[in-house]
């Protein structure tokens, strides 16, 4: 599901202007937005389908830190701190395996499908 | 809280072990005033925990309580050898929060040793290293022989997948060390996540630990100190002692008393209360003892 909120976020993204959260360099073109919560010790929803190019937010709302790491390293948010989110955009087609550095048995997948 | 509060209150039952705390031949509590007046003994002290960087609720400013922490140290009437950051220095491992960590822990008075937590090489280690690394300890574990001791200090979080790991090759290093000792030497081990089967469901345990552990267990007497669960719990297995260490930045919940792991809201007055650091003396006759200080 896509907020408001979200939506105002990636645009201010999109022009430039500033954000009110870390974005990765990789964010600029941004055409539909996918989100996945942390919530919980969870990824939400655990199995996402994306198309090529597509971006994906990651927004942790827990009180605890964590990061959303991808199994063969290819991407990587670093630590996210409660309240924050983190941009990718999966250009290529494939099944991308994620998890959290800190807490590890949270696992994620992003299918990339044309 | 009082000492007496907070000591009572680490005693718990969970996990089908027994926890106990001041039980003959167990992990004895010795009042602060004792340990000052046994001067001469050899003494060190074990800190953890301190997430530099974090900024909830749950304590909002963990610069000041560890700065408290280094204090209340400052001020025991003995120095100890050395103070031991069992790990999680920093909560994000950004070079920022290791500037603002080392200006506090700079100001101890006795040396400081450290080793890394899971949250201080998220990513990379390299921020940690750049910070904290030691010319004696090139990939983070080593060992040192001090007032009768043998210290071993290892890494259990640079392959950190469900639990803590140590890797086929640090084992090896540790086996080794510890075959040269003698059965008599009291070994003391430090490793951030607890090498002992604490709670698994939680993570807070080491999947090959018991490796190390089988290592130990030829020894007369050793004590293994970790961090990492933000509480004293303490468990025996044999002559092998293990005791996890209250943080500096904010408690969590006892295992299995909640869905998950993770900073734990108490009323602001009972924060520093659940914070602490553990003073450690070892004496001929008495062996090691150690005493899990609060700071309020």
């Amino acid at each position: 599901m896509r907020s408001a909120f979200w939506a105002a976020a990636t645009l201010g993204v999109v022009l430039g202007g500033s954000s009110p959260v870390p974005v990765a360099a990789d964010t600029s073109e941004v055409d539909t937005a996918h989100t996945v919560h942390i919530k919980d010790f969870a990824f939400v929803p655990k199995r996402l389908r994306i198309r090529p190019g597509e971006t994906v937010r990651f927004v942790n709302g827990d009180d605890e830190a964590h990061t959303v790491t991808a199994v063969d390293k290819s991407f990587d948010s670093a630590g996210l701190d409660s309240d924050r989110s983190w941009n990718h955009v999966f250009a290529k087609a494939g099944t991308y395996e994620y998890f959290c550095e800190l807490h590890p048995y949270m696992k994620g997948t992003i299918e990339v499908t044309r | 809280m009082k000492r007496a509060a907070f000591l009572d209150h680490v005693s718990w039952t969970g996990a089908g072990i027994v926890w106990t705390l001041g039980a003959a031949g167990v992990l004895r509590a010795i009042p602060a005033e004792a340990a000052a007046s046994h001067t001469g003994g050899f003494s060190f002290v074990q800190i953890s925990d301190s997430h530099i960087g974090f900024t909830r609720p749950e304590n909002p400013d963990v610069a000041a309580t560890l700065q408290k922490t280094v204090d209340a140290i400052n001020a025991l009437p003995q120095q100890p050898a050395f103070v031991m950051h069992t790990g999680d220095i920093t909560h994000l491992a950004t070079p920022a929060q290791f500037d603002a960590a080392k200006q506090i822990l700079s100001t101890l008075r006795a040396p400081l040793v450290t080793l890394p937590g899971e949250h201080d090489v998220i990513g990379t280690p390299a921020n940690y290293f750049a910070a904290f690394g030691n010319a004696d300890a090139p990939k983070g574990w080593s060992s040192w022989d001090r007032g009768g001791i043998h210290f071993l200090s290892l890494v259990n979080v640079f392959d950190f997948e469900i639990s803590g790991k140590l890797g086929d090759e640090q084992l090896a290093f540790a086996e080794n060390d510890l075959a040269a000792q003698k059965a008599s030497t009291p070994i003391v081990v430090f490793a951030h996540v607890p090498l002992f089967a604490l709670f698994p469901d939680w993570g807070w345990t080491t999947i090959d630990g018991t490796r190390l552990i089988a290592a130990l267990r030829r020894f007369d007497a050793a004590t293994v100190l970790n961090g990492h669960v933000h509480q004293v719990a303490q468990h025996t297995d044999g002559n092998i002692r293990f005791a996890t260490a209250s943080a500096t930045a904010y408690p969590q919940p006892a295992p299995g008393t909640a869905p998950k792991p993770g900073p734990l809201m108490v009323p602001h007055e009972a924060l520093l209360g659940r914070l602490g650091y553990r003073s450690v003396t070892i004496e001929p006759r008495r062996g090691l003892q150690y005493t899990d200080r609060a700071l309020a």
